[in-house]
């Protein structure tokens, strides 16, 4: 096993067993915590890609601002294990349902994927560097790049109108 | 056959180690300097003589206020979310401290028939770095206030963890103006571009305003220490706390201090470029190890006058309403740095057409 290999095997278990304890957690701000763990472990495979813009830009978003924004609504409405109302059985059992039923269409969709012919580009792959995504980005995607853009500006501006509101 | 796991450059591996240890070292020393100098000068600035009893000009008084940190009794409070409580000043020292992994401190030595460059990892997304682990840092306020189990730690760790992400925003796109120039997110680029020109402080003051502010805001430094109220907060997200994991979080804010001092001055000022001298043509002349030493020093200089500025700001400017500081964050500094962004762009493109619309 090289390198990389031993470093792909610890970060998809580490991944793996951060999204479980995401799910198994009790207290709410240790599932914030295990899924920060989880976006790491994330991070570590888009390194691993030669992906380092991506790598970056998914922490600073992610775990950075979206992760503690979280952590501002858990903390603030103090969820503890024995204030936390039970939820309905029905609930949980209809949650469960549709979280395998999720699962089945991954595995279905996976099946039939051609995984041969597509090997991910460990380690010497070039197309998530800065400057080629910057290429690439303004110059064949520019129209769907500006699109998404003012998708996010009335976003924003919706934001702002909500919070106005008295 | 060599096994393929070893097929590494045991030097550099060697080299890197040493040179992450030499930088540890230092960031503490630096950090614990710091604590010596801010009372130093806030005796100045107030009238007074400062610390003057451990060792010639008080200058053992950071190790007698370490060995008493370390020696008081470390109380942890019943209430307290045990695990957590111990991760938050971790994580708040070891935020500070991997920042320092992209900054050049100086160019190469020549040493054991090595090329060695000062610098720990040059990595081509340098400054996205630093904004990774600098959003990071925001977890040790959080996670520590919220384990406390005070209402006043919690108070204050959102209240600190809020102001670090709003002024991250204007701190980003002051930045990206800088890089519009640059065309580097790399730091070693970024200041080789300065070494033979100009800084980037003559081609973006705005910008470099804007950082410094921001730099404030992101080390809680007065006159952004609402973290740290204590006429609102008794004494802040660190209430709890005692002993070194409470020297944790106050050494960290130290050396975030020393960091962001590089930074500033490794992005704006030509990091470790000696002002007024040909740096390659004196490397040639005198030796590359010699003009390495020299401009190593070059950069601490830097890095002390702002860390001067950050201890004279410190004691001369009060502390901000809430908010005021809101409100310079979202409506000042943002909109500002737009404009700066979109007048550098402009300026960028209309060099680009050579002078021509």
């Amino acid at each position: 096993m090289s390198i990389t290999q031993i470093l792909f095997w610890i970060l998809s278990i580490m991944a793996i067993l951060g999204a479980l304890m995401v799910v198994v957690s009790k207290s709410p701000v240790y599932s914030v915590l295990w899924l920060i763990m989880v976006f790491f472990a994330i991070s570590g495979h888009y390194i691993l890609l030669n992906a380092q813009f991506l790598a970056i830009v998914n922490l600073i978003v992610y775990a950075g601002a979206i992760m503690v924004l979280f952590l501002f609504v858990i903390m603030l409405m103090n969820l503890n294990a024995d204030t936390e109302p039970q939820k309905n059985k029905w609930l949980k059992i209809a949650g469960v349902i549709a979280g395998g039923a999720l699962l089945l269409v991954f595995v279905g969709a996976l099946k039939n994927a051609d995984l041969k012919s597509q090997i991910a580009e460990v380690n010497h792959g070039d197309i998530g560097l800065i400057h080629n995504l910057g290429l690439a980005l303004f110059n064949d995607y520019v129209i769907p790049f500006e699109i998404s853009s003012v998708l996010f500006l009335s976003a924003m501006v919706g934001a702002v109108v909500i919070g106005k509101k008295e | 056959m060599v096994h393929p796991l070893l097929n590494v450059d045991l030097a550099l591996i060697i080299e890197k180690c040493i040179l992450i240890s030499i930088i540890i070292g230092l960031s503490l020393i630096v950090a614990m300097y710091e604590t010596w100098a801010e009372r130093k000068v806030a005796a100045v600035i107030q009238d007074r003589r400062g610390p003057n009893r451990a060792g010639p000009a008080g200058i053992l008084q950071p190790l007698a206020d370490g060995l008493k940190l370390f020696m008081k009794e470390d109380i942890v409070p019943k209430m307290s979310n045990g695990f957590l409580f111990i991760l938050g000043p971790g994580l708040a020292m070891l935020t500070a401290m991997m920042t320092s992994a992209v900054i050049p401190w100086s160019s190469h030595i020549n040493a054991f028939g090595r090329e060695i460059s000062l610098q720990i990892a040059d990595i081509n997304i340098g400054i996205l770095y630093i904004f990774g682990v600098v959003s990071m840092g925001v977890y040790g306020v959080m996670i520590g206030g919220w384990a406390s189990n005070n209402k006043f730690s919690l108070m204050a760790a959102l209240r600190g963890a809020s102001q670090i992400i709003s002024y991250e925003l204007a701190m980003g796109l002051s930045i990206i103006a800088l890089l519009m120039l640059t065309g580097s997110l790399s730091l070693k680029t970024i200041v080789d571009e300065q070494l033979d020109g100009i800084y980037n402080f003559l081609y973006q003051p705005l910008g470099f305003l804007i950082f410094l502010v921001c730099a404030f805001a992101e080390c809680n430094r007065t006159p952004f220490d609402l973290s740290e109220a204590e006429s609102e907060l008794n004494f802040g997200y660190h209430q709890e706390y005692s002993s070194m994991k409470l020297g944790f979080y106050l050494f960290a804010e130290y050396v975030n201090m020393f960091i962001s001092s590089a930074v500033m001055a490794t992005l704006f000022f030509g990091g470790f470029d000696i002002p007024f001298v040909n740096d390659t043509a004196f490397g040639q002349a005198h030796g590359q190890n010699l003009l390495a030493i020299l401009e190593g020093l070059s950069l601490a200089i830097k890095v002390a006058i702002f860390i001067f500025f950050f201890i004279w700001v410190r004691w001369t400017v009060p502390r901000f309403r809430y908010d005021q500081l809101m409100r310079l964050g979202w409506k000042g500094l943002i909109p500002l740095a737009l404009v700066n962004m979109v007048v550098t762009g402009f300026i960028v493109l209309l060099k680009v057409n050579h002078w021509h619309f």
